[in-house]
Order: C-alpha cells, then sequence, then structure tokens
C-alpha cells in the first residue's frame, strides 16, 4: 500500500524533476493515439459508478464518461483501459501521468482545480454528501448525530464537510477513516461505527453491498455540494477540450432528442434542422475545431447514448431520483453551452 | 637516529603525486558534483512543478487542516496545522512500534524458549505457532485481527461492564483515566528516584558479585522499588490522585481512557507476526551456543534455570541482537500498514489524508520518507549500542 504511493509519489518526483523544461502541448493526446487507448482512473467498485463484473468488464456512469472520450477520439468506445484507484491514490495518479484522465466520483473544488496540477472537464453528476444509520438506532436527523462514530473514505471531501459540519453545529464526532472502501462498508457493518457517511450516489450505491440493505436508512440533510467529474492533467489543452466537449454533447444530444437509436437516421437525413446538422458533422466544423473526426459527436451517441440513456442504464437502478441532474428544461441544472 | 630520519626523508613532492592530497582534491571536486548535480535536480522539479500548476514549498505546513483525527497524543482539532497532523501521526507512529516491540520480544522469547522444550506438545505447539503466522501475508493479518476483534464485540449500549468502570463494546475497551491533581510531582519525582535506585542498585550488585561472587536478587528489589516509592509519595501526599471514569453519553462512552480496535488489532497483529520471526532468531541463538557450556556449567552445580540465565541467554544474545535489530525495524515499517484499518499512523494521516488534500506528494513522501529512515536509524543505533556493551569482552 505505502509501496504503491511512494512509487507513484516518486514518479510525480521523476517526471517533475527530469522533463526538462515544458512537455510539448498536446503530449497526452499524442500518447493516448500512440497508444490506442485511454488509460482512465475509475473506483475500485462502486455500482452504478464504475464496477467490474466477473469478467472484467467495466460498467456505469464515471466509465461510461471515459467511453465517450474514446468514441470521440477513436470513434471505439471500447478503446479504453481501466485503473481501479482509491480516493488517497486518485490525484498522484493523475498527476504522474499513470493515468490519461481521472474518472471517479471526484468533487470539483476549487483547490484540486488550482494546486494539484489538475483540470476539471465538467460535471457529471450533481451530488451532496449524506448520511447512512441503521433504523434501529432511532435517528431521523444528522442533528441528532452528536458524539457519534462516522465511517468514511480517506483523502476525500467527506473527511472536510464531516468536520465543518459538526463543528457548525456545536458537535463532537469520531472519525473512522479507512484507505478502501469496503473497509469502510465492512466496518459500518460490523458496527464499529454508527454512521457511514459519503456521497448520497455513494451511499445509495454501497448500500447495495451491506448484509441488509433494508435495515439503514439515509437521512434527509445533505450537508455539501458535490459536483462530481471527470479531470485530466494541465498541460494538453486539446485533450482538455475533447473530455469537456464529449461530456456536453450527451446532454446536447438529450435536449434536441438524439439518442443512440436515432443519431444514424439523423445523420444520414439530409433535411434536419441546421443543429443537427452540425451535431452530425453533416455542416460547419466542430470536429475539425477539436483536432476531430466529423462525425465523433455521432460516434458518441451511438456507441454510449444520451446524457438520460447514460443515466437510465447506470443509476435510475439504484433508485436514486434524477434532481438536479435533470435538464435545465425539465427542472434540473444539466446544461451544456451552445454547439456551434 | 633522527639525523638518520630526516635524511631518509625524500624531499616533498608536488601536491598532486601526493596520494593523500591527490585523494582530497578528488574528494572535493566529487563533493561538488553531487551538490550541484542535487541542486540542478532540486531546481528542476520546482521548476516542472510550478509549470504544470502543481503546488510546491512546505507553506502547507502552517494552513489548518480542516479534518478530524480520532486519536491524538497531542491536542489537535481541525483547526490545527498540517504540522501538528504531521506531530499526531508521527507520535501515533512511534506508539503503537514502541508497544509491538516490547509485546513482540517477549512473544517471540517465549515461543523460541518453547521450541527448544523437552516437553513435545510444548515444542511442536510453538512450532505450529511459527511455522503458520510467519507464513501468512501481514495485511490478510491484519484485517483478521480487525474484523476478529470488532464482530464479537457489541454496540456500546450493550457493553459488557466490568465493576462499573471498564466498559468492552465495539468502539473500544474504555477504562478510567487518573488525573493528577496539585501535590502529585512527588509521585513523579518517586518513580524518576527509583528508576535511578534501579540503575545504582544494579551497578552495585554486579560489582559485588565479581569481587564476592555473591548474588543479589536484583529483580525482586527492583520491582518492589518501582511499585513500593511512588506508592508511598502517594500515601504520604494523600492521594491527590481522582479518576475519570467513561460514562455512556448519546452513541458512544465518553471520558476515561480508551484503547480503540484500531490501536489494538494493529498492536495484536504486528507483535504477533514479528515473534514468530523473533522466536526463530532466539531458537537459532540458544542453539548457537555449544552444548559443552552447559556442561560446564552444571558441573559447576549451578541449577538449570541459573544456567539457563546466567550461560546460555547472554551467549545466545551476541548471535539474537543483530537479526533481532531488522526484526525491529520491520515491525516500525511495518506499522505503516495502519491506514487499511483505520488506524492514524503517520503514513495515514500524513501520506494519505495530507497528501490528498493538498495535492503536494513530493513534500510530503520527502517528509515522511525521512522520519521512517531517523527511525530506522535510531533504532539501528540504539541496538548497536546495546549489542557493543553485550559483546564478548576479552579479558
Ligand atoms: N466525492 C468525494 C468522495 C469520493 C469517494 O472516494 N467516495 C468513496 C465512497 S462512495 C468511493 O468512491 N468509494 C469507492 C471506491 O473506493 O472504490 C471526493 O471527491 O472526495
Amino acid at each position: 500500500m505505502i509501496k504503491k504511493v511512494v512509487l507513484s509519489s516518486l514518479s510525480v518526483a521523476v517526471a517533475s524533476t527530469l522533463m526538462m523544461g515544458t512537455a510539448h502541448a498536446g503530449a497526452t493526446l499524442d500518447s493516448i493515439k500512440e497508444k490506442g487507448f485511454i488509460q482512465c482512473g475509475v473506483s475500485q467498485g462502486l455500482p452504478g459508478f464504475s464496477n467490474a463484473d466477473e469478467k472484467g468488464n467495466w460498467t456505469g456512469l464515471d466509465v461510461d464518461f471515459c467511453r465517450t472520450t474514446a468514441a470521440a477520439i477513436f470513434g471505439d468506445a471500447d478503446a479504453v483501459k481501466y485503473t481501479p484507484l482509491s480516493a488517497k491514490e486518485r490525484f498522484t495518479a493523475l498527476q504522474s501521468g499513470e493515468i490519461d484522465m481521472l474518472s471517479r466520483n471526484t468533487t470539483w473544488t476549487q483547490s484540486r482545480d488550482t494546486s494539484m496540477g489538475i483540470n476539471f472537464a465538467g460535471v457529471t453528476y450533481y451530488d451532496g454528501q449524506g448520511f447512512m444509520v441503521r433504523k434501529d438506532l432511532g435517528v431521523t436527523s444528522a442533528l441528532e448525530l452528536d458524539g457519534a462514530s462516522l465511517c468514511t473514505n480517506q483523502g476525500t471531501t467527506t473527511e472536510l464537510n464531516m468536520a465543518d459540519y459538526f463543528s457548525q453545529h456545536g458537535m463532537t464526532f469520531e472519525p473512522v477513516v479507512f484507505e478502501k472502501s469496503d473497509e469502510v462498508v465492512a466496518a459500518y457493518d460490523a458496527g464499529r461505527c454508527d454512521v457511514y457517511s459519503t456521497d448520497a450516489s455513494g451511499l445509495a450505491a454501497q448500500r447495495t453491498k451491506l448484509a441488509e440493505p433494508e435495515a439503514h436508512i439515509v437521512l434527509p440533510e445533505i450537508i455539501s455540494k458535490e459536483p462530481l467529474g471527470p479531470a485530466v492533467a494541465h498541460g494538453d489543452d486539446q485533450f482538455f477540450d475533447i473530455v469537456k466537449w464529449s461530456i456536453f454533447v450527451t446532454v446536447e444530444a438529450e435536449e434536441m432528442g438524439l439518442n443512440s437509436s436515432n443519431i444514424k437516421a439523423a445523420a444520414a437525413n439530409k433535411d434536419a434542422a441546421p443543429a443537427v446538422k452540425r451535431f452530425v458533422g453533416a455542416e460547419g466544423s466542430l470536429g475539425e475545431n477539436l483536432g476531430l473526426e466529423a462525425d465523433w459527436a455521432v460516434n458518441v451517441i451511438s456507441q454510449v447514448g444520451n446524457y438520460g440513456e447514460i443515466w437510465e442504464r447506470n443509476v435510475a437502478p439504484l433508485e436514486l431520483p434524477r434532481g438536479l441532474n435533470n435538464l435545465w428544461s425539465k427542472g434540473g441544472i444539466m446544461y451544456a453551452p451552445p454547439l456551434r | 637516529m633522527t639525523d638518520q630520519t630526516k635524511s631518509s626523508t625524500p624531499a616533498k613532492p608536488p601536491f598532486w603525486r601526493d596520494p593523500d592530497k591527490r585523494a582530497l582534491v578528488f574528494q572535493g571536486v566529487f563533493l561538488l558534483l553531487v551538490v550541484v548535480v542535487l541542486f540542478t535536480l532540486i531546481r528542476n522539479t520546482m521548476l516542472n512543478l510550478e509549470a504544470r500548476g502543481i503546488s510546491s514549498g512546505f507553506g502547507f505546513l502552517e494552513t489548518s487542516t480542516g479534518f478530524k483525527i480520532a486519536e491524538t497524543l497531542i491536542p489537535y482539532d481541525e483547526s490545527s496545522s498540517f504540522f501538528t497532523a504531521f506531530l499526531v501521526g508521527l507520535l501515533n507512529t512511534i506508539k503503537v512500534s514502541v508497544i509491538g516491540v516490547f509485546l513482540a520480544t517477549i512473544l517471540g522469547f517465549i515461543m523460541g524458549v518453547a521450541r527448544l522444550s523437552k516437553n513435545w506438545l510444548v515444542a511442536r505447539l510453538s512450532a505450529v505457532y511459527v511455522d503458520t503466522l510467519r507464513n501468512i501475508p501481514l495485511l490478510l493479518q491484519l484485517f483478521f485481527w480487525y474484523f476478529a476483534v470488532l464482530r464479537p464485540l457489541k454496540n456500546p449500549k450493550q457493553a459488557d461492564n466490568f465493576f462499573d468502570i471498564i466498559f468492552l463494546s465495539n468502539r473500544g475497551l474504555y477504562g478510567p483515566k487518573p488525573i493528577f491533581e496539585d501535590g502529585s510531582g512527588l509521585i513523579l519525582f518517586a518513580l524518576i528516584a527509583a528508576i535511578v535506585g534501579i540503575i545504582v542498585l544494579r551497578i552495585w550488585a554486579k560489582k559485588r558479585m565479581e569481587n564476592t561472587g555473591e548474588r543479589f536478587p536484583v529483580f525482586y528489589t527492583s520491582l518492589g522499588l518501582i511499585i513500593g516509592l511512588p506508592l508511598l509519595a502517594l500515601i504520604g501526599t494523600g492521594f491527590p490522585v481522582s479518576w475519570d471514569i467513561p460514562e455512556l453519553k448519546g452513541f458512544n462512552f465518553r471520558g476515561g481512557m480508551v484503547m480503540t480496535p484500531e490501536f489494538s488489532a494493529l498492536v495484536f497483529a504486528l507483535s504477533i507476526y514479528t515473534s514468530s520471526f523473533i522466536a526463530e532468531i532466539v531458537r537459532a541463538g540458544i542453539m548457537s551456543v555449544d552444548k559443552g557450556q552447559t556442561e560446564a556449567a552444571y558441573s559447576l552445580g549451578l541449577k538449570p534455570s541459573w544456567t539457563t540465565r546466567l550461560v546460555i541467554i547472554p551467549q545466545a544474545m551476541r548471535v539474537i541482537i543483530p537479526p533481532l535489530t531488522s526484526q525491529y525495524l520491520n515491525l516500525t515499517k511495518n506499522s505503516s500498514l495502519a491506514a487499511a484499518i483505520a488506524y492514524p499512523d503517520l503514513v495515514s494521516i500524513f501520506a494519505g489524508t495530507a497528501l490528498n488534500q493538498t495535492g503536494q506528494a513530493v513534500e510530503i513522501m520527502g517528509m515522511t520518507l525521512a522520519v521512517y529512515l531517523f527511525l530506522s536509524l535510531t533504532i539501528s543505533s540504539l541496538m548497536n549500542w546495546y549489542n557493543a556493551s553485550k559483546a564478548l569482552v576479552e579479558r
């Protein structure tokens, strides 16, 4: 464990030492094209977000946003290799170039964005931190948690928000902080903690791993803003743009009514609306602007789907409400800048 | 005579022909090169980190952490600085290591001696202990102990209650904590006096034995001193000590002293795992002492227990100490597995949480590696010093 951290830290150091001058712009994209796939950092198993089955096939919302990028660059959403990372390992992995992009329920915060040499490419899930407790504790509000023991993951915003929330409300708590999620779940299940705290989406996903999922409830309080999204390392603006716009096109497609089953027909339609023609690359230069093929967005939508489809496939089974993640036109805040 | 020496001394050669001076020059040049290379490396790292927008420098050590730590030996809260968090982690690492080394040594010696026992069952049991524990990865043992400790324990509300002062639950073992009030300084003084007394006593007893051959019961006298003197002081000052007894309030016990499941599991796992290696070292040490030594001791009329204590163990120690040192080093370094079971050691807090919150991998890993290097060198030099004091003195 320590060896892994030491190694990636060393590689940050070595990379920083040896790279005389700055790497030429476009280094990440060049190496991706040379390798023929994207190395994408994901979680170590969070159903609905990034989870591997027995055969090693990864699925989930975070995984799908690695796939959108691969579809945009290669026209092949499968051109991705995954690196499972704990919360603690993820930023060093990105800084050291071990992964090309990080798509691992990672909260976009000011200090991560500015001081770690990384850029967030957008928000794929608007979340907030919640608390889960055993029903038989009889607790109905987070304000009743004074003196409780809280289990959570190391190196997360959760650790910070918890401290803020409890001190703000004049309450105390005992943090029990594990490196890996499996131990958090096991320890909470064994009664080491009264409370399991993490992003509300994470709670819903991890709950499926508990011995008796129905014996637990999620408290109504959401104590933070957790905009989750993919991040890339500084130094390759073109790649940054590609990741960013591979997210936006899924939102835009949903708004325009384009999805994986009708996009091909729309692309072939000579009389489509001008916006659709620009989207599919029949007109304009959206693909060229990004250094991609004209049909990049068609590949993204036909192979991965629009945002609504990605949601239905991955998140809906967890019975999470769409809420803030609905389109802006339907009461949510998912909004893509114009494609023109 | 002097004249002769003088005349045979050749004229001073030019400095480039003098091997000593030449070596000095070469070493100077080499040192300069090392410094230049180091300087370039560091400068380069800084420049590149900056170019990539990763913050660098040690300024972060003064900012407040914003996270809480469960077990701390010094005052700490979320508004404390990263440097304080560093110290908290360091002290927690030292705490498990010291206790772990202590327990591993005792267990290891018992198991090592037991393996050589004439009693077949005892010897077999010890062999099974050693062979099993040495061959199971430490991380697995750590999880085993953690969840083995945790699972059978009850919730705080149904905690096992011992005399209303000690409570055992899945939050840990809570017990009363002594609070020293005014006038208790004398107790500390008595304790120090007892320790000094014991050291003086040992030196005196050794001298006496060398001179007269008579033995003095140092162990029991020491035990008496270390318990008796502070006790006397306690009675003399009229018990200026009160107890903070843990109490169930809401979800958890409050007050008192606690031994958490994380700490206990880590100490268990580290000391049991390491003890299996120490047992083998002890066995090897004892077997290295020539059989003739025992026979000679018996023929002088020494009891078997004295033979072991006075003849065999002291000679075995010379073989035992060097490999024992590396086991101590291993234990200290292995304590960095703590993060896996939520014990807040240096690696977990500083190289884990703090690194992740600040993103300053280079500085933080540098400091952490320096600490482990420092701890290792300290243990090595203590053990070397002890080894030197035990080494064979030719008379
Ligand atoms: N969004 C938070 C928390 C992210 C996080 O690590 N969540 C945990 C608990 S839901 C997780 O992803 N665990 C899955 C894993 O480690 O594989 C952050 O960015 O700091």
